[in-house]
């Protein structure tokens, strides 16, 4: 077994230190040491976008970062999301994907929201192009995306009103 | 036509109960299970697709330190054949299960689990893992049906022989069975056509897909007492099969299903389950959790047959369907029970048939053992029938739908089992296609085509079972066995509360485990909102009798003399509502339970029609999707939005399949494309909205008039693509997937280039 190292990082505007080996990756920590298991495995190699956290501002595969290099950092992960928005109880993005019933399953829905908080973070008015393109690194087999589409569309409307 | 009854909740769109769980990443899925001094598996698994298993050597994986067991299949015991429930009507053989998850003496392919590993950590199980030797001869491996079945070809299993139409034949062999449905005569039939059409086609392996990748963790127990908490669609079927393959009693087993992270069919074999088990059993007794890598996944489970398939159809110059004839070969994977039972009960659903033969194969091949796939072998076989009778219809120059309307299977016909149709509403169906806008948009563009087709899906009963509390403040606690893949949670409680006449938000309920709630059958064959939504409704006339007898008692007056409406119950102007009624038995009489359980003889099958508009790039052969609505017999939408999804699903899946999707091999039979890169499902990006037509033709046995709706919808894509694809270039596909590459080489071999 290798040597452990010390991280200190913030995950959803919290303090966290953990103590990992340097082949772990970021989903690995978050799921199993920090018992964070909203991120998903869904195929470990950055295909699926069910483990997707954002780091420091900029939407990641956390199964594609190590945990070592979360030293220093900022994450948010699904179990923050509703924090961002002022306000009690679900963020807008949660409570129109429940409204248009856009997950079937589920597994592959904190990936989304994730995707869908970054993408409206960065493009408050996104046309359906634009939201099939930036998603197209989530995979649902599910839904068929189109409640999918539909609830971003109307969580950026609810985000600009 | 007698008016619709009128719902209160039914046919509403309410939240579904696990959703704020679902959305904030608290629901625990497979993988999120985490126990006290929990043991992590991994499963070492056979490079080669054929090989007999001389030796495993395990002893340096058992010296690192950290491990606490390592198993292989002599830690399971020794079965003889020995059949287990598995929903849709099939059944699978624990022997062959047992030697599944395990291999026994040979290693039958890529992938197949050989021997797993506990340890305290995950990289040290993988550590350990990868210190197991296994002494291999490797042997030629047999990758299609075509090699299957050829003279002199591999065999997978030597003690294998054929049941021919219902004998069973001698000497060795890959092919596991040849059956054959036969009415009228089709010689007659095909003598009596103006035209008649018979292609080939072959189509490639396909997995399910599902996000979450398999996951269980076991607990057996000092007392033996088995736990097991998994992802899985049946926690009973799960139960059984671990029964039977670890020859314990039911009661000394107790599975609890955890959310599960989508199925379609693959999560109704287990497959971790019974070594996470023994794992635990052989480690001290510690739970041992076992999570599949995604190559797992792809690689040992999942996946539904590649086939091929020939299919002759005659009509006359009218167009009326006077024979058809099809034979199915179906890939099995490395043990019997490919889908070509239920594929041969879809290819020629949709039409009205006086002659008509049907033979099918189940062929063995060195590809993992195949599962159920959401309307198990029906959509390559509905590619094949929709292709020909497409070019049926374009030889006699009739409009495609129309064609299928005239030939139309209606109630009291039979099937090609022999078996009549009851009440069905595909005819419904074609008409709404027909009159469908879509329909009548006229294309734009040099290379636009659109194309329809028809699918059939016949749902499964199966038992099921629901029991219920009423609180003291009216609520009422529902415990189901159902796995709620898609929002059955919603779907159950919306028909108890409908029953009860009381809203929604005031039924809360559960997913329980296999000792909370009576015997259930799996979440396959489309029947969870329909049959366990029997099961719910007649637990609410249950309840409501109770109530009734409490509001008598409590009104002074004989049961008989409670009317019931609108959650009041009322006598000679005496008014009490379900709330009070509670509130009162509560406080002073017994509690209030219930329980109801239902096996119905007959439930409701569905019928879909598609249309499709693509556009294809002649010099790419990459298909675009501009426009797909898909309309369905429902019965009854009872949570329109999540039967809308199961039609968009379904659709997806079904496009992914026929455009994309396949297993890729090597020479030597090992997987080239085991990833989510390589193994290429649809996107958003890939797809246009999916717009629906829920088509209300209620199944009269069901108290709502529910029929299963989630298979059917994957049936038709393959067939309305290709169709699609041949109005825009005029090429005919014979093969799935129909990848750009294989769009293009139909356009040179057309244009003789």
């Amino acid at each position: 077994m290798s040597k452990n190292t010390v991280v200190n990082t913030t995950i959803n505007g919290e303090p966290r230190v953990f103590l990992c080996e340097p082949r772990q990756t970021a989903l690995e920590v978050l799921r199993e040491t920090l018992e964070l298991t909203g991120a998903k495995e869904g195929c470990g190699n950055g295909n699926c976008g069910a483990c997707n956290i954002i780091l420091d501002g900029v939407l990641v595969n956390s199964c594609l970062v190590l945990a070592v290099e979360l030293e220093g950092r900022t994450v948010l992960t699904v179990e923050g999301i509703a924090d961002t928005h002022d306000g009690e109880g679900l963020h807008p993005i949660q409570q129109q994907y429940l409204e248009h019933a856009a997950l079937q399953c589920g597994i592959c829905t904190p990936g989304f929201i994730v995707s869908t908080k970054a993408l409206l973070d960065d493009n408050p008015t996104p046309s359906e192009h634009d939201i099939r393109l930036w998603l197209a690194g989530n995979l649902c087999r599910c839904t068929g995306y189109d409640k999918i589409v539909r609830a971003v569309q109307d969580s950026a409307e609810a985000l600009s009103g | 036509m007698a008016t619709a009854p009128q719902y209160k909740v039914i046919g509403s769109r309410p939240p579904r109960p696990d959703g704020v769980d679902k959305v904030t990443g608290r629901a625990v899925y497979g993988n999120d299970t985490q126990l006290p001094g929990m043991l992590y598996g991994c499963i070492l698994r056979s490079p080669h697709a054929h090989a007999r298993i001389r030796g495993i050597d395990t002893s340096r994986a058992e010296a690192l330190p950290g491990v606490r067991a390592v198993v292989t299949a002599a830690d399971l015991p020794s079965l003889e054949d020995k059949f287990e429930e598995m929903g849709e009507g099939g059944t699978a053989n624990m022997r062959y299960s047992s030697n599944n998850i395990l291999a026994d003496d040979k290693a039958l392919y890529d992938g197949h689990a050989v021997a797993a590993v506990a340890a305290v950590d995950l990289s040290t199980a993988e550590d350990a893992a990868a210190l197991i030797e296994v002494d291999y001869e490797v042997l030629p491996p047999v990758m299609d049906v075509h090699q299957a079945m050829a003279e002199g070809a591999s065999i997978l299993l030597e003690d294998l022989r054929t049941e021919e139409l219902g004998e069973r034949k001698e000497g060795q062999t890959n092919v596991a069975t040849h059956f054959r449905h036969q009415l009228g005569d089709v010689a007659e039939g095909f003598a009596a056509a103006d035209v008649v059409i018979e292609r080939e086609f072959n189509t490639a392996t396909v997995h399910q897909g599902y996000i979450e990748p398999h996951a269980a963790t076991a607990l057996w127990n000092d007392d033996d007492h088995l736990t097991v908490w998994c992802s899985t669609q049946g926690a009973f079927a799960a139960r059984g099969q671990l029964s039977g393959i670890l020859q314990k009693p039911v009661a000394d087993i107790t599975v609890t299903p955890t959310e599960i992270g989508g199925g379609f069919g693959g999560k109704i074999p287990v497959y971790v389950e019974p070594v996470a088990a023994v794992l635990s059993r052989k480690a001290g007794h510690r739970p041992v959790k076992i999570a599949m890598s995604r190559t797992d996944v792809i690689k040992a489970t999942g996946p539904t047959s590649g086939s091929y398939l020939k299919v002759k159809m005659g009509t006359t110059r009218d167009g009326r369907i006077t024979a058809a004839q099809a034979t199915m070969a179906y890939e099995a994977g490395a043990y019997p029970g490919s889908p070509v039972p239920s594929g041969s009960l879809v290819i020629l659903a949709p039409y009205r048939l006086d002659h008509v033969q049907v033979d099918g194969y189940d062929v063995l091949v060195n590809k993992p053992k195949a599962s159920p796939y959401r309307a198990p072998g029906g959509t390559n076989a509905a590619f094949a029938t929709e292709s020909v009778v497409d070019e049926l219809a374009r030889a006699i120059n009739m409009d495609p739908l129309e064609f299928r309307h005239q030939n139309a299977v209606e109630q009291n016909d039979r099937q090609v089992n022999g078996l009549p149709h009851g009440r069905i509403g595909y005819r419904e169906t074609l008409e709404m296609a027909i009159d469908h806008p879509h329909y009548a948009t006229p294309l734009e563009g040099e290379h636009q085509g659109r194309g329809v087709a028809a699918g059939y899906w016949g749902n499964w009963g199966g038992k099921s079972s629901a029991s219920a509390s009423v609180n003291g403040d009216g609520s009422v606690s529902l415990l189901e066995g159902s796995t709620d893949i898609g929002g059955t949670r919603a779907s159950l409680a919306m028909q108890l509360a409908e029953t009860l006449e009381i809203p929604y938000e005031q039924v809360r309920p559960r997913v329980v485990n296999t000792d909370s709630v009576g015997y259930t059958d799996l979440t396959g064959g489309s029947r969870t909102t329909a049959v366990t939504g029997m099961a719910v409704h007649e637990l609410g006339l249950n309840l409501k009798r109770e109530l009734t007898a409490r509001a008598a008692t409590l009104m002074e007056v004989e049961p008989d003399q409670v009317a019931y409406a609108d959650g009041v119950f009322s006598s000679n102007g005496t008014r009490m509502s379900f709330n009070e009624v509670a509130q009162q038995a509560d406080a002073s009489g017994e509690p209030i339970v219930g329980t109801a359980s239902v096996a119905p003889p007959q439930w409701g099958t569905a019928f879909g029609v598609h249309i499709v508009d693509v556009e294809v790039d002649p010099d790419t052969g990459k298909v675009e999707i501009l426009r797909y609505t898909a309309l369905q017999n429902v019965g009854k939408a009872i949570h329109p939005s999540y039967v809308e999804g199961q039609l968009q699903g379904g659709v997806a899946q079904g496009i992914g399949w026929a455009l994309n999707e396949e297993y890729i091999y090597g020479k030597d039979g090992t997987l080239l494309n085991g990833s989510l890169l390589d193994y290429r499902m649809p996107t958003a990006l890939d797809l246009p909205m999916i717009e629906t037509v829920l088509v209300e033709v209620p199944w009269p046995d069901h108290p709502y008039g529910v029929r299963g709706c989630g298979e059917t919808p994957i049936v038709p894509p393959a067939g309305a693509l290709a169709n699609a694809i041949h109005d825009a270039l005029g090429v005919r596909m014979d093969v799935l997937p129909m990848s750009p590459g294989k769009v293009l080489e139909q356009v040179w071999s057309r244009n003789g280039s």
